[in-house]
């Protein structure tokens, strides 16, 4: 149903030129998985797709279309990541056409994997079940069972800001005080803490796949690849790897809108969003904000008040 | 531990206040303990996080950042910009498990070599409970 009006629509922009393309999932050789795609011409729309595994956050291709008029397939995470861009001033007014659809939490392919013995070799969705199948076996399992950690406590489900929206909008969980992930973490005593952030970071391949999937990491020159200065060594220290996670998370301070691209996108499996969510509260509970929501606020770091808290400062 | 062993701290002083603070605190004859090293900088908002934790990295014990009082600012809004920066830092190593005091703050101006006695006398204490440096830094 969803998958219909996005290719109407799609149809609708490219046939009355309102945009040069359209970035939309796509179906893909592997089961569980879909890819992005690039639609140009009206008669390919029917290549757009829309299920449970169309998982990635699709603004991060925007920044190799900065010439282009973009029309965009965005879940919630995705148009905030594009509000936060927008306020970076990374697209021209009107560059953008946001057709919004309200997200029905995707599927961590890798949690279903795991439920199974065998490879998987076809999946498909049936209402809220997902069929999966291999050589010797075929089993049903409850999707709600099987969504990723970032969306089980994702809050704005419906994307902000879109220009269309496909589907009605959906029900909203209340905010939370504290995320599960963060709450079981600062249980911890600060040895533990270090020593875990240690242990994962130190399966750290540095691949850098958890950056070039986040669509705010869009520097020119990332620190890491600086030569001079040379911030870290790309050799095997356990140092630097944690050099690499903490900047590169602390880089998301009012920026990230916690889509769980970087997570998902790590080969190792190292847990990232419990850094990243901490950021997320860290600004909410010091400055107000919620990264994407309001296309008008200033990211923290990019203002200041003169009110602002600083019992820490002697 | 033995209790020969000093920390080493490296401070990062704004040009238009601390870093005269410190040189008015020496003038005056005030005495403070000489565990700091001093990196001059031009504003307390020219801190940038990579410079604190390539700091801690590199093998010091502590860092201090200090700056102009609100509203003092040479360059009208860098300590206010600066002031946001350390709150996240901060609040983040603290969160990933780096003790609490390794890395500190303060707004000291170039009328208060006192203060600066005191402030570096208050760090150095804090980070000789703390110990050497054990997380993060490179081996």
């Amino acid at each position: 149903m969803i998958q219909k009006k996005i290719r109407e629509k799609a149809k609708e922009l490219l046939e009355k030129k309102m945009v040069d393309l359209i970035i939309g999932f796509g179906e893909w050789t592997l089961p569980l998985r879909t890819t992005p795609i690039f639609v140009r011409n009206p008669k390919e729309v029917d290549h757009l797709i829309w299920n449970s595994f169309c998982e990635n956050n699709l603004s991060t291709y925007l920044h190799k279309f900065s010439h282009f008029k973009v029309g965009i397939v965005v879940k919630g995470c995705d148009a905030r990541s594009i509000t936060a861009l927008s306020l970076e001033k990374r697209f021209k007014p009107d560059q953008l056409y946001l057709i919004g659809v309200p997200c029905q939490r995707m599927v961590d392919r890798r949690r279903v994997k795991k439920a199974v013995k065998g490879e998987i070799l076809r999946a498909s969705e049936q209402g809220d079940q997902i069929i999966v199948e291999g050589e010797d076996f075929k089993t049903a399992l409850k999707r709600e069972d099987f969504l990723y950690s970032s969306c089980q406590v994702c809050t704005h489900r419906t994307p902000t800001l879109a220009n269309v929206l496909v589907g009605d909008p959906v029900e909203e969980i209340p905010m939370t005080e504290t995320h599960p992930d963060i709450k079981e973490f600062e249980k911890k005593s600060p040895e533990e803490r270090w020593k875990y952030f240690e242990k994962e970071s130190s399966r750290c391949i540095l691949c850098f796949a958890c950056r070039e999937a986040c669509p705010m990491c869009y520097c020119e020159e990332c620190f890491v690849d600086s030569s001079n200065p040379k911030w870290i060594e790309k050799s095997l220290s356990p140092s630097d790897n944690e050099f690499y996670h903490i900047v590169r998370a602390y880089h998301q301070t009012g920026r990230c809108s916690g889509c769980g691209a970087c997570e998902r996108a790590c080969p190792m499996e190292i847990r990232l969003t419990y850094l990243t969510q901490k950021l997320n509260q860290n600004v909410k509970e010091l400055f107000n904000f919620e990264t994407g929501i309001d296309a008008e606020t200033l990211p923290p770091l990019s203002t200041y008040e003169t009110e602002d808290r600083q019992e820490f400062i002697k | 531990m033995d209790n020969s062993w000093e920390p080493k701290i490296l401070a990062f002083l704004c040009n238009w206040c601390s870093y005269a603070g410190a040189d008015l605190a020496g003038t005056s004859r005030i005495q403070y303990p000489p565990n700091i090293r001093v990196i001059r900088v031009p504003c307390s908002g020219r801190i940038n996080p990579l410079f604190i934790l390539k700091a801690l990295q590199g093998g010091v014990d502590g860092v201090l950042v200090s700056g102009c009082h609100p509203g003092d600012c040479h360059y009208l809004t860098g300590n206010y910009v600066g002031r946001r920066k350390s709150a996240t830092l901060k609040r983040f190593l603290e969160y990933l498990g780096l003790e609490e005091g390794r890395v500190q703050f303060s707004w000291v101006s170039a009328a208060e070599g006192g203060k600066f006695s005191q402030v570096v006398g208050e760090v150095v204490q804090d980070i000789k409970k703390l110990g050497p440096i054990k997380r993060f830094v490179k081996k």
